[in-house]
């Protein structure tokens, strides 16, 4: 697919916010706050960085692939896939409703195009991605594999699992991104329960570790992704922190682990639409 | 006392059926390209050494990781891999369900997940080892396939057929040196019982070890004048319906017969199938709701009601029943 230039990612990710307020609103369920936290990784990875196609195949047999461990941040992700064409952006109204290929948490069943297994439950994601990462290994696909955990999955045991296993074979067309919004749904994760140094617990378990300060800022998200993508190959694979705050771009959601799972009301929305420009077109 | 008894199917040598596993998945392997493995640190346990050695490249050594190694295979299966993950049955069930509940079987991945030392006749290890809940557990999952075959040939032979159909798998074996009673050139056809010997008093339904014992068993019968039929389920899950309604409404009573608890066993789906359809006394031989313990797999069948002696009461109790 075309690679957007930054400007335009920054309009798509306007409109990818707008979609994301409006799908949770209207079924009143789902996860804005992660959601609106990653919008610019998730724009920046499918309109700039990810050798794919979006007449979609599950093989993904010479794409790069990407793999949500953290599925609760589906409307992201489906929008997302929606305005790269993998389908209709008109079946974003049917996000968590009845009959809907749009599950809560993304799902394979229902045969949506641009998934390729179900996350939910969490710490799953980065077992699956190594797993797709060596499977392209043996055929000589070059195609990159990329992940996205959340940081509050980091308290899973799976998660360290993986993280041993990777290095261990040399996994190294693998990047693994977590979304470090220092929130999870009980409160601030060095309160619920404290991640401490996670740079230096990944460094120490063989990866190669970057830094995205700013991971809501369109240029700084991209040059990360692109640092990312030239230490690849190298006998290691690849951990992107992505430090994000939750609820980005809407002033009253912002920075707080009280819009994990809660839809906005109907002033809400009106207010918060308010903030975004509809750069795209709703769907 | 069993070689003096004149059962219908006999044997000159015991092999266990984790090694008719590792066999069935080096010839897999050769077979197709796609055939990956990957093991939790049981290389020799699960007897994957041949396939390491001859395929390197297409095996994985996870460590002591097992939920890791559930997410591997389903991610390895979306190119097209066709990973068999190879731990103890306990491992390879209740530790990971979740994960292959979510990653495997709703995802509908093409993985094999290939189990032994299941049931009591893991033996001396005791409880912590011997799963007698993992039939239950993968024959409730939608989009499984549960298999559970009887001797090292068969296994063999189910190994080989996994690999060629698409969709996710529980297989089941076991430790012990046992029997090998079935033919080295048998067919598998998933999902289909074999009637391994006819009769017309009473149907015994067998899977894994269970159906050498129920041979054994239908000789004793034999001697006694009562004539069982017996067939071997080495399918769970699809479960063949039309021959177990079949059997039963020629027999008019059965006996189930599997190393497993009597909740959500063989027992459990055959006793489903008949109420559904035809109902007909049935009796369980199974664990009745208990923990095992250590000893040798021959002490364990007998204290625990699971052997040849234990199918001959209950066919007894069923007929009486009629």
């Amino acid at each position: 697919m075309e690679k957007l230039s930054t400007e335009q990612l920054k309009k798509t990710a306007s409109q990818v916010r707008r979609d994301i307020l409006r799908m949770v609103h209207e079924v009143q369920s789902g996860h804005p706050g992660a959601s609106l936290g990653c919008t610019e990784f998730f724009v920046a990875l499918y309109f700039n960085q990810l050798n794919h196609n979006n007449d979609f195949k599950i093989e993904g047999k010479g794409e790069d692939l990407f793999f949500l461990s953290n599925g609760h941040i589906s409307p992201v992700w489906y929008s997302v896939l929606a305005r790269s064409g993998y389908f209709d952006t008109a079946e974003l109204k049917t996000f968590r409703k009845i009959n809907s290929r749009l599950q809560g948490h993304p799902a394979t069943e229902e045969g949506l195009p641009g998934i390729r297994i179900a996350s939910g439950s969490l710490g799953q994601g980065l077992s699956v991605a190594i797993g797709a990462a060596q499977a392209k290994k043996i055929d000589g696909d070059e195609g990159v594999v990329y992940a996205l955990m959340g940081d509050g999955e980091q308290q899973e045991g799976q998660i360290w699992e993986a993280a041993m296993y990777a290095p261990h074979h040399k996994v190294d067309n693998l990047i693994a991104t977590i979304d470090f919004n220092g929130q999870q749904i009980d409160g601030p994760t060095n309160v619920v329960m404290n991640l401490n140094d996670l740079k230096a617990k990944w460094e120490a378990f063989g990866w190669e570790v970057i830094d995205t300060l700013k991971g809501n800022d369109m240029e700084s998200v991209l040059a990360g992704l692109e640092y990312a993508r030239t230490l690849l190959g190298k006998g290691k694979p690849v951990l992107n922190l992505l430090h994000t705050e939750m609820g980005y771009g809407v002033d009253f959601m912002v920075g707080t682990h009280k819009w994990h799972g809660i839809a906005p009301s109907d002033e809400q929305l009106e207010n918060a639409l308010g903030q975004l420009e509809e750069t795209l077109g709703d769907y | 006392m069993e070689k003096t008894l004149d059962t219908k199917f006999t044997y000159t040598e015991k092999s266990d059926t984790r090694s008719g596993f590792g066999d069935g998945l080096l010839e897999a392997g050769r077979k197709n390209p796609n055939v990956v493995g990957l093991c939790a640190d049981l290389i020799g346990s699960l007897k994957m050494g041949a396939f390491q050695k001859e395929f390197p490249e297409r095996f994985f050594q996870v460590g002591i990781a097992e939920a890791n190694m559930m997410g591997l295979a389903a991610g390895m299966s979306i190119n097209g891999k066709i990973p068999f993950t190879g731990t103890f049955a306990n491992f390879s069930t209740g530790r990971v369900y979740d994960q292959i509940r979510q990653s495997i079987a709703y995802s509908e991945k093409n993985v094999k997940i290939c189990a032994s030392h299941a049931g009591l006749t893991l033996g001396e290890d005791g409880a912590t080892h011997q799963i007698l809940e993992d039939l239950g557990m993968m024959k409730m999952l939608p989009n499984m396939t549960v298999i559970n075959p009887c001797d090292y040939n068969q296994t063999k032979a189910a190994t080989m057929a996994i690999a060629e159909h698409h969709g996710p798998v529980y297989l089941r074996f076991g430790r012990p040196k046992w029997p090998i009673f079935t033919p080295s050139d048998q067919k598998f056809e998933i999902g289909k019982a074999w009637k391994m010997i006819e009769g017309t008093d009473v149907t015994i339904f067998a899977t894994g070890h269970l159906v050498w014992e129920a041979v054994v068993a239908e000789a004793k019968l034999r001697e006694e004048g009562i004539s069982a039929e017996v067939i071997n389920i080495h399918t769970i899950k699809p479960l063949d319906t039309e021959a177990i309604l079949q059997s039963v409404a020629k027999t008019g009573c059965c006996v189930t017969a599997e190393e497993h608890q009597y909740n959500g066993g063989l027992g459990d789906s055959v006793a489903q199938t008949l109420v559904r359809n035809n109902p007909a006394p049935q009796e369980f031989v199974g664990v009745d709701d208990s923990f095992g313990e250590s000893g040798t797999p021959t002490d364990l069948l007998e204290k625990y009601g699971l052997n040849a002696d234990n199918i001959v009461k209950a066919a007894k109790k069923a007929i009486g029943r009629k």
